[in-house]
């Protein structure tokens, strides 16, 4: 069947929110959560809370910000420390733009589609897009996007009225949810030997890595473990062709 | 304890809060710019395009076992043993169900609530 490109944006939009209202919305719903509690906690109150989470939108970053507020950091050293909490940001949207098909050059799509990557809208659409028509993917992505940003901001209220009034359990399943939903999207689509290598560098560096300085820690792991997996790639891949 | 007004919640807070906002909100859109800026002068399939994604999965493989192993927050109160053992089982529903991410997601958050919920500790 053969549709028209308005027609082809609003699959792939609707297909975008829907895929938002799904897991992916839910695992953004407990991560939000977690950040309109720890508002409460902070005192800076929910409009600001719900201000940081529209216009940052990537929770790390924003758990930084209120954090080092909390123990009041000066505007410098909170800003610096968001920035380099970021840093992952930029890999993440040079490698996601041309996978949407927005078109040739750089143009302001480009810009708007950049403003919502954050590590779950990322991860879905790098999963997705592949799969979808060239023309439903911008779309697909915005719907995606835009769908779980406003999740975010809805969790971010409910997070802030229920801080400390939910059971524990529940709190935990909430928290838990974040990293094993990244760990199994990961695990189900391995994609080429260079994405493996770098998941498993970027495994084991990240925890250590860690501990060894928490603020450098993971721009380090992904700077030295993304280095090490493409050059034992380059590596492997000469020697294929050498020993074919 | 003074009894707070019905809508202090609401209140704008401590209005210092409002430069290290604007300044967050900056410097994390300039990473996102700055990616939607380099991406377009790099080629898709040429090796430096290969190496920025390579980059991108090591830190957030990098982050997502960090998350796991030496959580930040409520996580801190769970064992790390139970946590594995939870990884361990939604993994191996993911397999089991044909790569299913919602049921591998839920086998997983049970396990761990319940481990938890009854005490279960493999590190002292």
């Amino acid at each position: 069947m053969i549709r028209g490109r308005g027609g082809q944006a609003g699959a792939g939009w609707r297909r975008g929110v829907r895929e938002g209202l799904s897991t992916p919305g839910l695992v953004i719903f407990g991560s939000f959560m977690g950040f309109g509690s720890l508002v409460h906690g902070s005192g800076i109150g929910l409009v600001a809370g719900l201000a940081s989470t529209l216009t940052c939108w990537a929770l790390p970053g924003q758990i930084a910000m209120v954090e080092l507020y909390g123990i009041g950091a000066s505007l410098l050293v909170n800003a610096l420390a968001v920035w380099l909490t970021n840093t992952r940001l930029m890999p993440m949207t040079i490698i996601l733009l041309p996978q949407l098909r927005i078109g040739g050059g750089i143009g302001w799509r480009h810009y708007v589609a950049a403003y919502f990557v954050a590590i779950t809208s990322w991860a879905v659409a790098m999963r997705r897009c592949p799969v979808l028509d060239e023309a439903e993917r911008f779309p697909y992505f915005m719907g995606l996007a835009i769908t779980l940003w406003g999740i975010s901001c809805v969790a971010t209220m409910v997070g802030f009225a229920l801080a400390g009034r939910l059971p524990v359990a529940v709190t935990l399943g909430l928290v838990f949810l974040n990293p094993c939903y990244f760990m199994l999207l990961f695990a189900s689509d391995l994609g080429s030997r260079a994405r493996v290598l770098a998941l498993v560098a970027g495994g084991i560096l990240g925890p250590l890595l860690h501990l060894v300085d928490p603020d450098w820690g993971l721009l380090v792991t992904g700077v030295v473990g993304g280095t090490a997996a493409f050059l034992a790639d380059r590596g492997w891949r000469r020697w294929e062709a050498g020993h074919g | 304890m003074v009894e707070p007004s019905p809508l202090w919640w609401w209140s704008m807070g401590w209005s210092s809060i409002w430069p290290a906002l604007v300044a967050a909100a900056l410097v994390t859109y300039f990473w996102r710019a700055l990616g939607a800026l380099v991406s377009g002068r790099l080629d898709p399939n040429g090796p430096i395009f290969e190496w920025v994604g390579c980059v991108a999965y090591a830190l957030l493989a990098g982050l997502t076992v960090r998350m796991i192993v030496l959580p930040i927050g409520p996580l801190q109160a769970t064992d790390l043993g139970c946590r594995l053992i939870a990884t361990i089982a939604a993994i191996v529903t993911l397999r089991l169900t044909r790569n299913s991410i919602p049921l591998g997601v839920l086998a997983g958050v049970t396990v761990l609530i319940a481990l938890t919920a009854a005490g279960v500790r493999f590190i002292p």
